[in-house]
């Protein structure tokens, strides 16, 4: 396992999109941190990049990585592997791979001009978003045996979680906006990792807003330990889930 | 504190005893053994001092113009059931005392000490301790309450009365008093010609400093920080709030200032740092609202559409979640010349203010302000797209509420 690891990592690492991956977020990050005069600023628009870049990149990178090396994959089936195994090693060294070009990219320019808690929140979420984005991609490329298709779906996925969920949420927020759905709200939160990851860092850094009435009600759960825990578990769930899923279906699949 | 007001004491030995009247001692080994006893031998113009020592002569009435000042903090304790000073009669100093225990009646507005209908009262450098009302005026004039330490638990709005209670009085001086766990820090009802000066108000229930029906009065320089709002203002006018810092009134109905029903006021030089709403504005007219610095806020400022004639200019709005909010389309007030940390215009002719107007409202901010709970997509790219949306194309927002000319840099001032 170890070694296909590792020649996963090392094929990746070798990859010109990687590269120039990881140089966008470092020139991306350094640009935002230096010339935003206050360092709040640069939150806000780090959080964007975070929110936006960092799961369109994972999602699609993985999603052609995979059918990629769709020859690469067969050749390992044909030795006395176990497919799971196979599978697991794909995903970590990709993810690895990934976390590690996310690291050096944006993580170091975050710990060098925000060096506290807000900015440790702002690696973490970047790379669990990471994660979970690759965990998706890798469920959606094994939905269609076609490449382009495959393509289009781990691009819809990325619509459907930063855009069209959002929009149907705030739709269903002014149908619903005679009834206390605050307590579902937070459910339903949970059932999309961008979100998540959003309202987690909203917590931090829009917290005199957040202590109004209805905000409080977010803030009595977000705000917590108790909540807080339940969040970064949910954002876990989102790496696992997926996989697992993908996992199971690449064990029985027919390729 | 105690030190500075050392030099204060001697002055007030000097003027109150050496040169009009004779100095008389209480203490369990001196002539008099109680304040009362005290009281009733003293002529006007006469200093009592109290030494050190446990005081429980349930109310003490003070008709005399005596200068009753503790040694060493003497208790006065009032054991839960008395009003223990009242103040009845012209210069009196009251300094000195640690004033415990005052009892507490929902009929009665008992205090610690209470000045009634008078004149040219001094309380200054007393340490009240789980007091109903701390310090409470009524009619009276020129009074100076200074360098007090006003403390209670309260625990429900009814069950605490307020630190600093003024009623129908005018020229009083209230400076560098310290005021906590009230229903109102400080509260004043038809009270005019009045200074409030460096007084920290923190931790009440309800308001830091509430206005009622007072006019012609200025606070200044005071800090008022996690209080339930900090400063009410209601139905007063020519009101100057100079110099004031408000932290951390977080909560649903939480305000920096509240202004209800004002006229002529001036609000410069303050500082609003991590407040739910910073300024709160309703039925205001004719404010003026200059270098003042809003940070952190949830809201920096929320002008109704029943004010008019505000002028906001030249304050800075640094990392507030939301600028401005109101709550229709109409809006009779003006901007101008503010720094907005938000604001992404140019400025080509290069005189430091920005060519484009800049609109402090979002279209999510009035979203928000119709179905709160939307409170919970914020950031989220949608709201980002309908705001740039608005921002090009305005047409929820109120096309008069705009800063015509925006800073480029902070603004600084002394």
């Amino acid at each position: 396992m170890y070694k296909i690891i590792k020649h996963i990592m090392a094929d990746i690492l070798r990859n010109k999109v990687i590269l120039s991956y990881t140089l966008l977020l470092a020139i991306a990050s350094f640009s935002i941190f230096a010339l935003e005069d206050t360092s709040s600023k640069g939150i806000l628009s780090m959080l964007n990049v975070l929110l936006m870049v960092v799961p369109l990149f994972s999602l699609i990178f993985s999603t052609i990585y995979i059918y990629n090396s769709s020859e690469f994959i067969e050749l390992l089936l044909s030795q006395p592997i176990p497919r799971k195994t196979i599978w697991r090693s794909l995903y970590f060294g990709l993810s690895i791979a990934m976390s590690l070009a996310f690291f050096l990219g944006s993580g170091i320019w975050i710990l060098v001009f925000q060096a506290d808690y807000l900015g440790f929140m702002l690696l973490l979420i970047g790379l669990l978003l990471t994660l979970g984005f690759s965990s998706i991609a890798f469920l959606t490329a094994l939905l269609a045996k076609d490449k382009a298709k495959g393509i289009g779906i781990s691009i819809f996925s990325w619509l459907f979680f930063a855009i069209i969920y959002d929009g149907i949420i705030l739709f269903l927020l002014f149908q619903f906006s005679d009834y206390p759905i605050e307590k579902l709200m937070i459910f339903i939160s949970f059932l999309n990792p961008i979100d998540l990851a959003r309202i987690l860092l909203l917590m931090q850094l829009d917290v005199s807003a957040l202590m109004g009435y209805t905000g409080a009600i977010f803030k009595d759960f977000f705000g917590t330990q108790m909540g807080i825990i339940i969040s970064y578990l949910c954002l876990i769930m989102w790496i696992l889930v997926p996989f697992k899923i993908s996992e199971n279906i690449f064990a029985k699949k027919d390729l | 504190m105690i030190k500075k007001s050392y030099p204060l004491l001697l002055i007030l030995l000097f003027i109150g005893t050496s040169v009009f009247g004779k100095r008389m001692y209480v203490g369990p080994k001196e002539n008099y053994k109680s304040i009362t006893s005290a009281l009733e031998a003293a002529k006007n113009a006469d200093s009592i001092f109290v030494l050190k020592g446990i005081y429980q002569e349930k109310n003490i009435i003070m008709d005399k113009s005596v200068a009753l000042i503790g040694i060493n903090y003497p208790i006065l304790d009032g054991q839960g059931l008395y009003e223990i000073l009242s103040i009845k009669a012209p210069n009196v100093t009251v300094s000195g005392f640690e004033i415990i225990r005052c009892g507490i009646s929902s009929i009665r507005d008992m205090a610690a000490i209470k000045v009634y209908d008078t004149h040219h009262v001094k309380i200054i450098n007393n340490h009240i301790k789980k007091a109903f009302f701390g310090i409470y005026l009524q009619y009276s004039k020129n009074c100076q309450i200074q360098n007090n330490v006003i403390t209670a638990k309260g625990i429900t709005e009814q069950e605490s009365g307020n630190g600093i209670h003024c009623w129908n009085s005018s020229y009083l001086q209230i400076i560098n008093n310290k005021i906590s766990g009230h229903r109102d820090g400080i509260y004043f009802e038809f009270v005019t010609h009045s200074k409030i000066v460096k007084n920290h108000s923190f931790k009440n229930m309800r308001y830091g400093l509430h206005f009622m029906f007072s006019n012609n009065d200025t606070y200044e320089g005071n800090r008022f920080t996690e209080n339930g709002a900090g400063v009410a203002v209601m139905f007063s006018n020519h009101v100057n709030m100079f110099h004031n810092y408000f932290e951390k009134s977080w909560g649903d109905a939480a305000y920096g200032i509240l202004l209800k029903e004002i006229a002529e006021g001036k609000i410069m030089y303050n500082h609003f740092s991590s407040n739910t709403m910073g300024v709160y504005m309703e039925g205001a007219t004719n404010i003026q609202m200059k270098h003042n610095l809003f940070e952190k806020n949830g809201w920096a400022l929320k002008v109704q559409a029943s004010c008019q004639n505000i002028t906001i200019e030249e304050n800075n709005f640094l990392a507030n979640t939301f600028d401005v909010s109101t709550n229709g389309t109409l809006f009779l007030s003006n901007f101008q010349h503010n720094y907005w940390d938000k604001y992404d215009g140019y400025d080509l002719d290069k005189n430091h203010l920005g060519d484009i107007p800049y609109r402090p409202i979002s279209l999510f901010s009035v979203i928000l302000e119709k179905n709160p709970t939307t409170l919970i997509m914020f950031r989220s790219f949608i709201a980002v797209l309908l705001d740039k949306t608005e921002k090009n194309l305005p047409s929820l927002t109120p096309e008069q509420l705009k800063d015509e000319h925006p800073r480029m840099k902070p603004i600084k001032w002394i």
